[in-house]
């Protein structure tokens, strides 16, 4: 078989938002570009993404500002995220939007023609720009576009539309090259015709998305295998605090078959509401102190909140969602949960039936055509599900670059500090889209310094060989088996409520499946074989389950999407500490890093009373960093 | 409650290939890709199909389904008789790969041939003030997921090979008619280009796109038929075509 070789700039893995944006920041600033997608373009999960885009644009309430939104941030992150990202992100999204803007997005307007921004758990204003409830579909939509529209041009200069950026579609990558401790280019297959290729670049963005695949109950489509997550650590990369994953509040969990799959939070922020088998309202019980303050804790108050935001506290339904995703799980553990295993949420009763069709379309279409429930009639059954990877490829915040390898950048899910120990809603596409840019500008400005890095003979076959070894073996382990195991491990063991004993017996087993998966053998040839596929998908999760429960098993409290049940309360020593996986080629090792100071004018923007519940008092005396 | 159910799969690829039977269980609730999924890790691990969300949201899962377009995700088993055997073929306007995924690059190079969205050259971000009105004749369009049903449908190329060079077919007439009637795209001509240079004018509205439209987008009402009657418009406009002879003379 003849190797497939190409030579660019740049070359962006993952063509959801974050890849993409990185891609045309990359072209504009002149170089050439390849973005690799694993599945057809325009498929990635960015599509999926429903509620909206957060940006303190204040078309709505003109209160809102970069301020506002970094401090929600925080709050949302348990103030365990990276500071100057959280600042990056809150300063920049509005700029980010407006730009789709130009690029011919159509987001819903408000009566004054602007941007239309909706409410959104943990966010104080109504803040996220959206159209309907497929807001994902239309930002990737907009971004694949703006790509043809730069490869047009690139057409009538060059008199070929490819010469410049060019993508390749079903292609998966299976190693990052490195030639003297900096990147080289990257390996891989043509999923299509198992044909292998050899891409020489001196920087690579990785733009992979999430691990959500790891488990068994996610929201997550098949492309969440953590390719990106594990590429980087074998490339040398650290990953940060991988213990925390979201559960998302509400997935279906009826039927089987569609258990997962994503309920949007703009059903809630419309004003769907959460009730238990016995009718109650429970919410109302599960408001932790730090959100005390903001938070109703009775109907009344919480009704009045749709009606008048500046004279009531918001409704317990939209707190941050692991908050939610825990109250849920303690419902149904006490026996109040519904007849297959999650709570309702109901918005027939609150709006009416055009509306609701009008403003949640997607919603109704998905409940109406695979639950046979009308949800402008009768409420969804609903319960947690896995949804997003908090943790990720470490970074320098202002160029995206990897920690420890020049010449590579990550973006988007795949990276790591930008949301702590938990996301807001709607903080993730402007997080790709803020750090997508930062990324393809990054890379940009390391290549136009950094010379030629040729890739040796040697790393070639090295990363073939690996590709060949699952068909060489016979008769050994199925890889959907190894899968199913897998994720079976992580949902009862490294779950929602996590344990000691639990976490240690998820490592012992993980590594048993990480031994027997090296003998996975694979049917049938190389032409688009799932079976085989899936073998270096595979690999990829069990890298990333083993970061994660080895990191869980090291923090020894709960916050945001890390919970333990030995450990139930936040500890202001642990909110200075970020846990760095790094491999060594055979094994798993965190070690904790301590987290940087806050600068003093950010440290300002929050009422001091506030900090004191999640900072140490010689923290709140020392008052950030001038 | 568990049973078993007759699936009938299209096996092969470009150069040989035909339907296998195999029993496999299917469960309530469980749409036909669920048991695609199940037949591929108990009984035909190399079984090539793509997909992606299984949420409908996607639009990678096109199959014909009992010789239907449609999404392998949206489509309940429940909806056929218990003893009825499902048979699952590959798109048939588009090339085989393998099994159940086909070659639709076709649409990846239509879609570059469509001239992109134009902006205003004085308008700054932000600055767009727009009714929600008239975005949404365009976000119609824009809730297209890709799936190339439409495209598969299509008798225009479904069963004319020979029409594909000159023919962008409806998922790209949707696109054409979404910018057309974006409150702000520059560009102008589209409608002429959509049929003097992309095929609109082949399109016999038989409305087979529209009935197969996962989405349910009106895509024969609301973009084609609007963009059939003002190319007439234009093209057949007596005082144009007045024009038109004028300026011929004077090139001659």
């Amino acid at each position: 078989m003849t190797l497939q070789r190409h030579k660019y700039d740049v070359l962006v893995i993952g063509a959801g938002g974050a890849g993409l944006r990185a891609a045309v920041e990359a072209r504009e600033a002149g170089l050439s570009v390849a973005i690799i997608c694993k599945s057809l373009f325009g498929k990635a999960h960015t599509v999926m993404a429903e509620g909206g885009a957060a940006a303190s644009m204040g078309n709505v309430n003109d209160n809102d500002s970069w301020k506002v939104h970094f401090r929600d941030t925080m709050r949302g992150g348990k103030f365990l995220n990276h500071f100057r990202m959280a600042e990056l992100h809150a300063k920049e999204a509005p700029d980010r939007i407006w730009e789709l803007e130009t690029w011919g997005a159509l987001f819903d307007r408000t009566k004054e023609g602007k941007i239309s921004q909706r409410n959104f758990g943990g966010h104080e204003y109504p803040r996220l720009a959206h159209v309907g409830d497929r807001t994902g579909l239309e930002i990737i939509r907009t971004m694949q576009q703006k790509i043809v529209q730069l490869q047009q041009k690139d057409g009538r200069e060059f008199g070929d539309m490819e010469a410049k950026i060019k993508v390749f579609a079903e292609c998966t990558i299976t190693e990052i090259l490195r030639e003297n401790g900096k990147i080289a280019g990257a390996y891989g297959y043509w999923r299509e015709t198992g044909e292998e290729i050899l891409f020489e670049a001196p920087a690579v963005v990785i733009a992979t998305g999430g691990v959500g695949k790891t488990f068994k109950i996610t929201s997550n489509s098949w492309e969440g295998t953590g390719d990106g997550h594990a590429l980087a650590l074998k490339a040398g990369a650290n990953l940060v605090d991988m213990e925390f994953l979201q559960f998302h509040p509400t997935g279906m969990v009826w039927p089987p078959s569609v258990r997962g799959i994503l309920v949007t939070e703009s059903v809630r922020g419309e004003g769907g509401i959460l009730t238990n088998s016995e009718g109650e309202r429970f919410m109302f019980k599960y408001i932790p102190d730090v959100f005390k303050d903001k938070y109703a804790d009775n109907e009344a108050e919480a009704d009045r909140w749709y009606v008048d935001q500046d004279n009531n506290r918001r409704p317990p339904e939209l707190l941050p969602r692991d908050e939610v995703a825990r109250a849920i799980n303690t419902e149904v553990k006490a026996g109040r949960g519904t007849e297959h295993g999650g709570v309702y949420l109901d918005v027939s009763k609150r709006i009416p039936a055009e509306v609701i069709k009008k403003r949640l379309p997607s919603m109704w279409h998905q409940f109406y055509e695979l639950a046979g429930v009308d949800i402008t009639k009768e409420a969804m059954e609903v319960g947690p599900t896995c949804h997003y990877v908090m943790g990720g490829v470490e970074v320098e915040p202002d160029t995206a670059a990897a920690v420890g390898v020049p010449g590579l950048y990550a973006a988007g899910e795949v990276a790591g500090g930008m949301h702590g120990s938990n996301r807001l809603g709607g903080n993730s596409l402007t997080d790709l889209l803020v750090f997508g840019r930062r990324a393809g500008a990054g890379a940009a400005q390391y290549v136009k310094s950094a010379g030629a890095n040729p890739v040796s003979d040697a790393t070639i076959k090295a990363a073939a060989d690996r590709i060949e070894a699952p068909f060489s073996r016979a008769g050994g382990e199925n890889s959907y088996s190894l899968h199913a195991e897998l994720q079976e491990v992580t949902h009862n063991l490294v779950g929602i409520i996590r344990t000691r004993a639990e976490i240690e017996e998820a490592i012992t087993k993980i590594a048993d499946i990480r031994a027997r998966s090296k003998n996975v053998a694979v049917a049938g040839g190389r032409k688009f074989n799932p079976g085989f596929h899936l073998a270096f998908d595979l690999d990829n999760m069990l890298l990333v389950a083993e970061s994660t429960a080895k990191s869980a098993l090291l923090r020894e409290e709960s916050r945001g999407g890390h919970t333990r049940e030995d450990f139930p309360g936040m500890n202001p020593d642990w909110r200075q500490i970020n846990q760095i996986a790094s491999f060594d080629g055979d094994k798993v090792t965190i070690k904790s890093q301590t987290l940087p100071v806050i600068p003093k004018e950010l440290f300002d923007l929050f009422d001091v009373h506030e900090l004191e519940k999640y900072m140490t008092p010689v923290e709140i005396a020392k008052g950030g960093t001038n | 409650m568990a049973r078993k159910l007759n699936l009938r799969i299209w096996r092969g690829d470009a150069t040989d290939g035909g339907l296998k039977d195999v029993q496999v269980e299917v469960n309530e609730g469980e749409v036909v890709l669920d048991v695609i999924h199940r037949v591929q890790a108990t009984q035909m691990g190399d079984l090539a199909v793509r997909w992606n969300c299984k949420a409908g949201k996607c639009g990678s899962c096109s199959m014909e389904i009992n010789g239907k377009p449609r999404l392998a995700c949206m489509t309940q088993v429940a909806s056929f008789d218990e003893d009825e055997t499902i048979t699952v073929t590959p798109l048939r306007a588009f090339p085989i790969i393998k099994d159940l995924v086909t070659d639709v690059s076709f649409n990846y190079k239509k879609s570059m041939e469509i001239p992109a969205y134009e902006h205003p050259k004085d308008l700054a971000p932000g600055e767009a003030r727009m009714e929600q009105v008239d975005v949404e004749r365009s976000q119609e369009f824009r809730k297209c997921i890709e799936c190339f049903l439409c495209q598969d449908v299509c008798h225009v190329i479904r069963d004319h090979e020979e029409n594909k060079k000159s023919f962008a077919g409806p998922r790209f007439f949707i696109r054409i008619a979404e910018l057309d009637m974006h409150p702000l795209d520059m560009l102008k001509n589209r409608k002429r280009t959509a049929q003097e240079e992309h095929g609109l004018g082949m399109c016999n509205i038989t409305k087979c796109c529209t009935e197969v439209c996962p989405e349910h987008i009106k895509i024969t009402d609301n973009a084609i038929i609007p963009m059939k009657e003002r190319v007439v418009d234009i093209k057949y406009d007596p005082a144009r075509m007045f024009a038109g002879i004028l300026k011929r003379d004077k090139r001659n």
